[in-house]
């Protein structure tokens, strides 16, 4: 926590939501493993304890230091990306973990992109906003981590990340999937600026 | 009667205590009668110095506490700051990658380590020589020559300014002067008193005389930049005490500093805005950041060190 701090800074600029206690899904652009604990770093200390960062089971889950940071310190909501048991539905933990009350962060891309602006969102954003409209959605865009920690790098170099939180996005009546996926996504875009 | 280190030390912590409650009483006092904007605006500065005036002397505290290498982690600690500030605002591309771990976590801590050591020569030639020789071949091993030059360069400008410059501050304290022996520390105090003084009076005097602001800092005009500077010098004259310099040289030494210092914030702040135009709001932590209150640091500290060095450590002859 500390260390992201002293490496990369995590400085978060709200410019179109305040951190209030609402209930919401962070969602942002995925560049390197460090996002998740650079998002996670940007909020106020009150929001952390029940936000949940959603990350993937395959990196995550595993015994060592990132399976303690993963679990004692993020709290986070793994999820299986292998899909071995065809019936399960991966976001099954996630609609548990917002029944609960918590707030989530989630990278739609679903993999790291070496660019600075994201790919195209899966559409799990897209169910979870149909089946929760109550929950606030929330845009981010982490600005220059993907420079500091390219992919396949161990060691991060320190560079200022500022973290914006954008305006949150609602899914509208019979919006159709694909329409409302790109609209969250050039939200995130339009926070790259 | 000659003051020891420690008792010096002692004198003008408790000065500078006493300053930084009155500036601080003062400048909260002011902030809330004024109702000028512009005014307004210059205390808001001041009282923003006056805090930091207190942390200053938090750091200072310890660091002369423990010993010069706490003092080095510190200023260690700074350079690393600066340079991170210093290359977010860079364009820099993935392939530029082992350069910059160079740079963070080996150019840093060798500079430090090597002033540590006492090793002068080597340490006031690493980074301009060695380090400018084989940066450049780190980062070609990759085979990325696209503006090959222009990536590099900026990589050794900011070694060149947050490392190497930032580090010739504690080298002040380190300075073999005969019959100043164990005394370092206070010539480090006295260098960085008068730049201190110097900024504070200059916006003390930009807001009391009015004038055209400067180009590269809104809060200070040319009157309060000359009568602060001016200032400055005086404090630094009365200060000759706690150097080992005599009461003519001290004044001599503190206009090095003041208008060297000067020139240091004006290029900087050229540097800042041909970086970072793009995000120039308040906001940003570039603003906020440690680079900004070194500028002037940065440029009158190797210089204060290398005529301190020649006139006082090398030709004690003159």
């Amino acid at each position: 926590m500390w260390l992201t701090r002293l490496l990369v800074g995590a400085y978060p600029r709200w410019t179109g939501a305040a951190p209030t206690a609402a209930q919401r899904i962070y969602f942002g652009n995925h560049s390197s493993h460090m996002d998740t604990v650079v998002l996670w770093a940007a909020l106020p200390q009150e929001l952390r304890s029940n936000t949940r960062p959603v990350a993937a089971k395959d990196y995550w889950d595993r015994p060592g230091i990132r399976g303690i940071i993963a679990r004692n310190e993020l709290n986070v909501v793994m999820v299986d990306r292998s899909r071995d048991d065809p019936n399960a539905d991966p976001l099954d933990p996630l609609r548990d973990a917002l029944e609960h009350g918590f707030s989530l962060i989630i990278f739609p891309e679903g993999t790291r992109s070496a660019q600075p602006l994201p790919g195209p969102f899966k559409s799990g954003l897209y169910h979870l906003a149909r089946e929760f409209p109550q929950v606030e959605l929330i845009p981010v865009y982490i600005e220059n981590l993907h420079r500091s920690m390219p992919k396949g790098a161990f060691l991060p170099v320190p560079l200022i990340c500022t973290v914006r939180f954008g305006a949150p996005v609602a899914l509208k009546p019979d919006e159709a999937k694909e329409t409302f996926l790109e609209r969250a996504r050039a939200d995130v875009i339009r926070l790259a600026g | 009667m000659r003051l020891t280190t420690y008792e010096t030390f002692l004198a003008v912590f408790c000065a500078l205590a006493l300053l930084s409650t009155v500036a601080t009483g003062v400048g909260q006092w002011a902030a809330h009668r004024t109702m000028d904007p512009a005014r307004s605006a210059r205390l808001a500065v001041l009282n923003s110095r006056a805090r930091a005036s207190w942390s200053v002397l938090l750091i200072f505290t310890i660091a002369f506490a423990l010993g010069k290498w706490a003092l080095l982690v510190v200023f260690a600690g700074a350079s690393y700051f600066a340079l991170r500030e210093f290359l977010s605002l860079t364009p820099i591309k993935s392939s530029d990658y082992w350069g910059l771990v160079f740079a963070f976590y080996f150019v840093i801590p060798a500079q430090y380590v090597l002033l540590g050591l006492g090793r002068a020569s080597v340490f006031a030639t690493f980074i301009p020589v060695y380090v400018f020789l084989l940066l450049p071949v780190i980062v070609a091993i990759r085979q990325d020559n696209e503006r090959f030059l222009e990536r590099i360069a900026k990589v050794q400008w900011g070694l060149m300014i947050s490392v190497y410059c930032i580090s010739h501050a504690p080298a002040i304290a380190t300075l073999p002067i005969r019959g100043y022996e164990g005394r370092g520390p206070l010539l480090l105090l006295f260098f960085l008193l008068v730049l201190f003084f110097t900024d504070v009076l200059q916006i003390v005097f930009s807001a009391a005389l009015d004038g055209r602001s400067l180009k590269s800092n809104p809060n200070k005009t040319v009157r309060g930049l000359l009568a602060g500077g001016a200032g400055g010098a005086l404090i630094g004259t009365g200060l000759w005490w706690m150097t080992p310099f005599a009461w003519w040289q001290a004044l001599i030494m503190s206009l090095v500093i003041v208008s060297t210092g000067f020139l240091g914030s004006v290029v900087l702040s050229a540097v800042k805005q041909s970086l970072g135009a793009r995000q120039w709001d308040s906001e940003v932590v570039f603003t906020r950041g440690v680079l900004e209150r070194l500028d002037a640091m940065t440029f009158a500290a190797p210089l204060f060190w290398q005529i301190t060095r020649y006139f006082w450590v090398i030709r004690t002859d003159i």
